[in-house]
């Protein structure tokens, strides 16, 4: 199992005090490998989820295991390093440094992960995501569908158990979405890396085998 | 990447306010290296590095006047000496060296001090393992003169060129007769030397007034050696006597041109203005210093004391002044640099987010916010300690021609190396509280928005 969510519960305090839930699930299952499509409506948690998955918000209660870790117990340094060691994300912004080359943002992913940066690795990614005319650009130089192929290409710099992607054909235009959604689920078969896309598309989600609407399962009474 | 090319990377992404706040960081150092290179030359100048005397032996009266005078020539001598002291000191079993000096004239053109004093003036070492190289030949005959390197650019003398001095410093007007002849030219030496002009001792005596009347003479030799007095009729006596042997003995000698034939002034007549003594071991120079303090009528002085004293208690607190005031712009480019970055922070929330979202630790984003201030900082202080340097580099030549003072640009002072270890804690300080904001960032809120 890559990822296993138990009993996780998230709510927010409003400014007036008002304690509003976000998340309830009590479970969540993604197998090894495995390509997840995760819809539901704006505002409904979908990118709350996501960054409980990746350590970046913690839960207020319940398990997140990420190839057996409970990422709700680890320290928050420790999380961190497991966050870059095991899990990639793709932003539905992108989110590349702009100061940064493409080349320079995929080692940047690999520099949190304390293994030593491979800087071949990154150059074949890129290759792969076919911008290896690119290594030099910075994001300000490239198309938007390129700019999310290098998102891509960091998510997968440190060899992630899980990928997590958030709208990420939201903001590439019509041309390139396609592209981006082949080279996102060729990758993490190729690599057996589990994918878990939040998406609002129906053309997206469609392409998946395992498609699942976050009200199903998230169980909160504000949830849509 | 390692976190210093991250830091460079955010840099380069902000070079103009990056460079502005380096530079500042800058202006700074270079002030602060200019400061101490200058109190470097300024100390070895006024320092025992630049004196080769143990004692300088001068009459009663301030000490730091007698080294001014006598080493550095920028003060009117005390008073004058009789030359049977200074005959007195020469014999001295613990004096290996005496050179007598007369001070206070100047050169017509250039105002430049003119030292009256021996040939071996110029075969000891003028400093500890340095001496003098000569243009040209030394003093040999009476009016012959040696001139500093300083006074031949100045004046555009040369061996040949001639001269006459001003009496007693160059406001009183009076004008000797007496023709000096330059013979050599000295080396520069970085000293006072540079600035002066040395002509024979015997000389010295030949030019008009030089030379007491024996009547003054005697009263003034006697009083100085605490022997009685002369009645009148005994002084008349005597006076009436030397004259009459002096008298017959330049009889004796035939006139002829000034420079071949002169005739020799009794050391009755002679004075200096100093001595300056060597002795045979440093006790012993202790000990003469200690033993003239107890007389009345001249002392010894260790040129070291009364330079340090003055360095100290003057110039050093000039340079404090100087450095703490270098050190203030230091700190207020400090702020600058403080200002840029935690300016910076806040478009910068979204970048720190990404890379704690990459898997950076808070340590980590913190490490880069301190790695930039760093950089800034050092950065600036490696601009600033060359301009400081090359500041140095374009002013020496200058600095050497109006004042004489030898600069070396590429001379480094301990305390530059201590600007690095206070610019790396300056760096850290104002990178800490844009550090800490970055440390502090909400990952999920600053990628949200």
């Amino acid at each position: 199992m890559t990822l296993e969510l138990r009993n996780v519960r998230k709510s927010y305090r409003e400014p007036g005090g008002r304690v509003v839930p976000v998340l309830s699930i009590s479970e969540f299952r993604v197998h090894a490998g495995e390509q997840v499509a995760l819809i539901g409506e704006s505002g409904g948690g979908k990118t709350t989820l996501l960054n409980i998955i990746a350590g970046i918000t913690a839960a207020d209660a319940g398990e997140v295991l990420v190839g057996g870790t409970d990422l709700c117990r680890l320290p928050e340094v420790v999380r961190d390093r497991f966050r870059a060691e095991r899990i990639g994300y793709v932003f539905q912004t992108f989110h590349l440094l702009p100061a940064f080359t493409a080349l320079e943002n995929v080692l940047l992913g690999m520099s949190f992960s304390g293994k030593p940066v491979d800087r071949r690795r990154a150059m074949s990614l890129l290759e792969r995501v076919g911008l290896g005319h690119r290594l030099t650009h910075r994001p300000g130089q490239m198309s938007v569908g390129e700019q999310q192929r290098v998102s891509v290409a960091r998510a997968l710099a440190n060899s992630p158990l899980l990928l997590l992607a958030d709208e990420p054909t939201a903001n590439v235009d019509p041309a390139n979405q396609q592209l981006v959604l082949d080279l996102l689920r060729d990758s993490c078969r190729e690599n057996q890396v589990a994918l878990l896309l939040v998406t609002h598309s129906p053309e997206v989600s469609r392409q998946f085998d395992r498609v699942d609407r976050l009200a199903e399962f998230n169980r909160t009474e504000t949830s849509a | 990447m390692n976190l210093a090319a991250i830091a460079w990377k955010s840099l380069k992404q902000r070079a103009l306010a990056s460079s502005l706040t380096a530079f500042s960081v800058a202006l700074g150092v270079m002030l602060m290296v200019a400061v101490l290179v200058i109190d470097s030359v300024l100390g070895s100048v006024f320092s025992q590095r630049s004196v080769g005397y143990d004692l300088i032996i001068g009459p009663k009266g301030s000490a730091l006047q007698l080294v001014l005078s006598t080493i550095y020539h920028i003060n009117p001598p005390i008073e004058n000496l009789p030359y049977r002291f200074y005959r007195e000191i020469e014999k001295d079993p613990r004096v290996s060296l005496a050179i007598p000096v007369a001070i206070g004239d100047t050169t017509e053109q250039g105002a430049f001090p003119i030292v009256g004093t021996m040939p071996r003036y110029f075969v000891e070492e003028y400093a500890p393992n340095r001496k003098f190289l000569i243009r040209g030949n030394t003093l040999r005959k009476p009016f012959d003169a040696l001139i500093g390197s300083h006074v031949a650019a100045a004046n555009r003398w040369n061996i040949g060129s001639t001269f006459r001095m001003v009496h007693g410093g160059a406001d009183t007007g009076h004008v000797h007769n007496e023709e000096f002849t330059v013979v050599g030219v000295l080396k520069q030496t970085g000293t006072p030397n540079d600035k002066s002009v040395f002509v024979h001792l015997d000389g010295f005596y030949l030019v008009q007034g030089h030379d007491k009347p024996f009547g003054e003479a005697i009263i003034r030799e006697r009083e100085f050696f605490s022997e009685p007095a002369l009645s009148p009729e005994a002084l008349a006596a005597e006076v009436a006597r030397l004259e009459r042997k002096y008298s017959h003995a330049h009889h004796d000698h035939d006139h002829g041109h000034q420079q071949d034939h002169f005739e020799e002034v009794p050391d009755l007549q002679k004075e200096v203005t100093s001595i300056l003594v060597n002795c045979k071991t440093p006790i012993a120079a202790n000990l003469l210093a200690a033993e003239m303090k107890k007389g009345f009528k001249a002392m010894g002085v260790n040129p070291i004391f009364p330079m340090k004293q003055l360095m100290d208690n003057v110039l050093g607190g000039v340079k404090v002044l100087l450095l703490v005031m270098t050190g203030l712009i230091i700190a207020v480019s400090g702020i600058g640099i403080f200002v840029s970055i935690y300016n910076s922070m806040a478009a910068r929330q979204r970048e720190i987010a990404i890379m704690r979202a990459l898997g950076a630790q808070r340590g980590t984003v913190l490490s880069i916010i301190l790695a930039e201030s760093i950089m800034l900082c050092l950065g600036g202080g490696i601009i600033g300690l060359l301009l400081g340097h090359g500041l140095v580099f374009v002013a020496a030549p200058m600095v050497e021609l109006r004042t004489g003072l030898l600069m070396n640009p590429w001379t480094f002072q301990p305390l530059e190396l201590v600007i690095f270890p206070v610019l790396l804690v300056l760096g850290s300080l104002v990178g800490l509280l844009p550090g800490l904001t970055a440390y502090r960032t909400d990952v999920a809120e600053a990628l949200a928005k």
